[in-house]
């Protein structure tokens, strides 16, 4: 995957592996959260994915970019299953997570999505409190004394940078909430449910930039528990956010490898053509 | 710009900007002059004695308290019948069904009982219940009153849960919370003050009845709180005593009549109050 090309580019663009977030260490504990094998995607008769496969590495971001209509929401949604919501639409072959297909019909979606959790585009915070929008899933799976689960509600608002804004005001409704501060709950409400893997689709696209730069700090600080596969237009976001980026285009995986080198020393041209601003 | 045009367009514009300020003062007076008759002539006969007697024989003082009594019985049971099913099967079209076959042939046929005559829906019940029971009762008022509650029910609780975006569906389901618990806690609620102003939208419609009740409750002129009975109820009795030669009846005809009217007009302004703070809150 990471494959070094024998052309050009300076020596560090040359070495990624010698720069200092990938040490070789952290390379050597690299594992395989999820692996999507073979996976092809289809919308009634039209076919949007065509066997894409690629690593999802644990403890990573992992960031899928490309022109609009490229299928990488497409992808996204199949990590979860969220396309099971909706009739004539069905994937085809298998993404390991855990030693389980995620495609097998057999598959319980309420615990896959217990533990693969999913942050969406617009902020969606449901029409309750503060802290019952965070409550709610956790209530799901767990019993928990109230001391308890205001503590769960507590570092969940803590982890996603929200409790300071939102201390003094649990019991309000989340709707009364800014643009940012809302995406922020969800991202709160999805790690309160301790999920292994978090799955963001343009979690900023809806945000300024300074609510922005907010979210992008938070994902930085996610992926040290969680591992994170992120859906953005913005190629600046993927080249600051993500370990690891994957080109998409008409619904194939055109290029996937660390960011780095994907951004600085694409091999194909396609790709090239794409991050340079030729094309999309 | 051309002036001529411009000229034209404003004329026009006061043209129709005066048609349009006729047609809405006319509605609003012809609603101040069915509000202002039923004040003039009903609150004189508002007493304490109209809720606390019965309907009297020609000639002698009463009150409407048994008709009261029916009315809000029967109006009761009608809720109760037509609210939980309507809710069911309104939730059953916008969350399981939305592109079955089904939900199109229920909505159709919804539609066509929607806008269904009442007094087709009386005799529906007639036919039904009175004839195969023998007699008029008070259960019979309260199915037919049921059945006019179901299609106005069933159509705001799936239009206002098809108004819930869907990623609010999908952000609860990524969650992991199952189906039921996303339409019972997510949608629902999002959905609360909609499907509340459709029920009290369908009590204030089935409120003012007649048709249905003439067919079913029939009338009764002494108190009567059993169920298999026939039932006084205000607007069967405002019937009767408005066509009738005696002027106290009469009198409390319009009593009945003016009660009937705040009771609609308190239900209308509570659903809009409810509508209008949902769409704040959301």
């Amino acid at each position: 995957m990471n494959d070094q090309s024998p052309t050009g580019g300076s020596i560090l663009m040359n070495k990624p592996h010698l720069a200092p977030r990938d040490s070789e260490a952290a390379k050597q504990a690299l594992s395989e959260k999820v692996s999507v094998r073979d996976v092809s995607f289809f919308y009634g008769e039209a076919k949007a994915l065509k066997n894409i496969s690629l690593p999802i590495y644990e403890r990573k971001v992992t960031a899928l970019i490309g022109p609009s209509g490229c299928g990488k929401s497409t992808l996204l949604r199949i990590f979860n299953r969220m396309y099971d919501l909706y009739p004539k639409q069905r994937a085809e072959g298998e993404i390991l997570f855990d030693g389980g297909n995620v495609l097998d019909p057999k598959q319980d979606l309420n615990l896959l999505r217990a533990r693969i959790g999913m942050v969406f585009q617009k902020p969606t915070p449901f029409p309750m409190s503060i802290y019952d929008n965070i409550a709610f899933g956790i209530r799901l799976y767990e019993r928990l004394p109230k001391s308890e689960m205001d503590d769960r509600v507590e570092s969940a608002l803590k982890r996603a940078a929200l409790w300071d804004e939102v201390k003094a005001k649990l019991g309000q409704s989340g709707l009364g909430l800014s643009g940012g501060q809302q995406q922020r709950l969800c991202i709160a409400r999805t790690i309160a449910v301790r999920p292994e893997v978090v799955l963001l689709d343009e979690p900023t696209s809806a945000l300024d930039p300074i609510a922005t730069a907010k979210v992008e700090e938070l994902i930085y600080q996610l992926k040290n528990d969680y591992t994170i596969v992120i859906v953005t237009h913005n190629m600046q976001q993927a080249a600051r956010v993500a370990d690891y980026t994957a080109f998409m285009y008409l619904g194939e995986l055109v290029e996937f490898g660390e960011t780095r080198q994907v951004f600085t020393k694409p091999t194909k041209s396609r790709t090239e053509d794409y991050i340079t601003g030729r094309f999309g | 710009m051309n002036a001529a045009i411009y000229r034209r367009r404003r004329a026009t514009n006061s043209i129709i900007m005066v048609l349009a300020w006729f047609a809405a003062l006319s509605g609003i007076f012809v609603l101040a002059l069915i509000l202002g008759t039923l004040l003039v002539k009903g609150f004189g006969g508002i007493s304490w004695s109209v809720f606390s007697q019965n309907t009297p024989p020609p000639g002698s003082a009463g009150g409407l308290l048994n008709a009261i009594y029916g009315s809000v019985v029967m109006t009761l049971i009608g809720t109760a019948l037509g609210t939980p099913i309507g809710i069911l099967a309104g939730t059953y079209m916008a969350e399981y069904g939305r592109s079955s076959k089904l939900t199109m042939v229920v909505r159709f046929i919804n539609d066509i009982l929607l806008s269904a005559p009442s007094i087709v829906i009386g005799l529906f019940v007639y036919e039904v219940l009175v004839v195969s029971m023998g007699h008029f009762s008070a259960w019979a008022g309260g199915v037919a009153l049921g059945l006019l509650v179901l299609p106005v029910v069933v159509r705001t609780t799936e239009d206002m849960l098809l108004l819930v975006p869907n990623g609010l569906r999908e952000a609860a389901s990524a969650i992991g919370s199952p189906r039921w618990l996303v339409i019972t806690k997510i949608a629902y609620r999002a959905a609360r003050a909609g499907m509340l102003t459709g029920v009290l939208l369908a009590v204030a419609r089935i409120t003012g009845e007649t048709a249905p009740l003439l067919f079913t409750a029939l009338n009764n002129q002494f108190m009567s709180t059993n169920m298999n009975a026939p039932m006084a109820n205000l607007p069967v009795v405002i019937f009767q005593f408005a066509l009738s030669p005696y002027p106290d009846w009469q009198k409390l005809a319009w009593t009945g009549a003016l009660l009937i009217t705040v009771t609609v007009l308190i239900l209308n302004v509570g659903a809009r109050a409810l509508s209008t703070r949902t769409s704040k809150e959301s």
